[in-house]
């Protein structure tokens, strides 16, 4: 999946428990890695498997793209460049999965990090709410809003500073309204797919995000002003000169 | 205080994947072994990563990595890690258990590009890693990418330095 995930366990739990979380994505990578050509999901695309001879949990990952797909219209899509390439819902996913070992394991105050999405379980410290920095995609070091809560989902999309990595599978031309868009909800499968929608979306996003459910938006167009849904102000803080 | 040292590397670690790579960069044919790294030592709060690369010609080179020390604190060099732009090493100077500098000893610059893009991915890596010891933050989210060489070079030297 070509990403770094870690981890940052608040609780005194047993080695074995995360050494299970970082086996898991190891599995991961090497079920669902497009850049692997003997993994599943290459060998699926180029048609030597089908979808039966599948391990279960590349048939339910292809299944929530598939829901994903529908509830974004389209904009999410597990064929992004055309061919089989579902790393845009595993990524997350596969984070989500790893915080649910840690917590079955008896970590329950932890974050998980892939490549910035972020799982949260618990809380950084007795009383304290997690602390999550976004970054300003105009100002490099500086940080255009910071969420705060427990048992929280955070991800974050748009361009990139080596050319536009988001399509808009609608279009088929880079996606490239919003410099980034952050998404905060309750599990990262459904807040990092979406925010991967909402990039590739746009400005047309703000209107998208209203008929999601538990999820807040703050975006920061490419022009113009950041602009943030009704319910932000409950995750996040509001820029004081917007 | 083992825990407060751990709890910090996380959080450094954290930061640096800000500049971590998202999915759909959707050129590359090649998979490097993935490799995982851990703290070294035990205490009540624990932390680790684990990276596996995309992208062509990336993988391990050997280097030059080390540690030094000055009044100043103690500077340790990660190791040269190779990437499909060419080689990236990171230096952190480490005083009190704290990041006191990043330097980005090695970077690409062959091309343009890369000269153009290091010129804000550099000090992206480097300002980061050090407000995240200044402001009350857990973790950042972003949404840039870059070389997955900073972080590899970068976890070595924390790796070196105990932290």
């Amino acid at each position: 999946m070509g990403t770094v995930v870690s981890f940052d366990l608040r609780d005194e739990v047993a080695s074995t428990v995360l050494t299970d979380a970082v086996e898991w994505l190891h599995w991961v990578d090497r079920t669902f890695s497009t850049y692997r050509s003997e993994s599943q999901i290459s060998r699926l695309d180029r048609g030597e498997l089908t979808a039966a001879d599948c391990d279960a949990d590349v048939r339910s990952v292809l299944a929530l793209g598939s829901a994903l797909a529908k509830a974004s219209h389209g904009y999410f899509t597990v064929r992004p460049a055309g061919r089989l390439d579902p790393s845009g819902v595993v990524k997350g996913w596969a984070i989500e999965r790893a915080s649910d070992i840690l917590r079955a394991g008896g970590s329950a105050n932890h974050a998980v990090n892939g490549g910035g999405d972020i799982q949260l379980a618990g809380e950084a410290a007795p009383g304290q709410p997690w602390r999550v920095g976004i970054a300003h995609p105009h100002q490099p070091g500086e940080l255009v809003t910071v969420v705060s809560g427990r048992d929280i989902a955070v991800a974050t999309s748009g361009t990139a500073e080596r050319g536009d990595h988001i399509v808009n599978p609608v279009t088929g031309r880079p996606a490239t309204e919003l410099a980034s868009i952050t998404l905060v909800g309750r599990d990262l499968t459904t807040v990092d797919a979406y925010a991967t929608a909402a990039a590739a979306m746009g400005n047309a996003a703000r209107e998208w995000v209203l008929e999601l459910d538990g999820i807040a938006a703050f975006a920061v167009p490419a022009a113009g002003a950041p602009w943030w849904s009704a319910d932000w102000a409950a995750v996040g803080s509001v820029p004081v000169a917007a | 205080m083992r825990r407060a040292a751990l709890a910090l590397v996380a959080t450094v670690v954290g930061l640096v994947l800000l500049l971590g790579f998202k999915t759909h960069s959707a050129t590359s044919t090649a998979s490097p072994p993935a490799a995982v790294s851990a703290p070294t030592g035990s205490g009540s709060s624990r932390s680790g990563s684990t990276s596996s690369p995309s992208g062509t010609g990336s993988g391990q080179s050997g280097g030059t990595a080390g540690q030094s020390g000055t009044a100043a604190g103690i500077k340790v060099t990660g190791s040269s890690v190779g990437t499909q732009y060419g080689p990236v090493q990171v230096q952190v100077t480490v005083a009190n258990k704290k990041i006191t500098a990043v330097t980005v000893l090695r970077y690409p610059t062959s091309t343009g590009r890369d000269q153009q893009i290091n010129s804000y991915a550099v000090p992206v890596l480097k300002s980061e890693t050090l407000s995240a010891q200044n402001a009350n933050i857990d973790m950042v989210s972003g949404a840039t990418y870059t070389s997955l060489g900073y972080i590899k070079s970068l976890q070595s030297a924390l790796d070196q330095a105990g932290l």
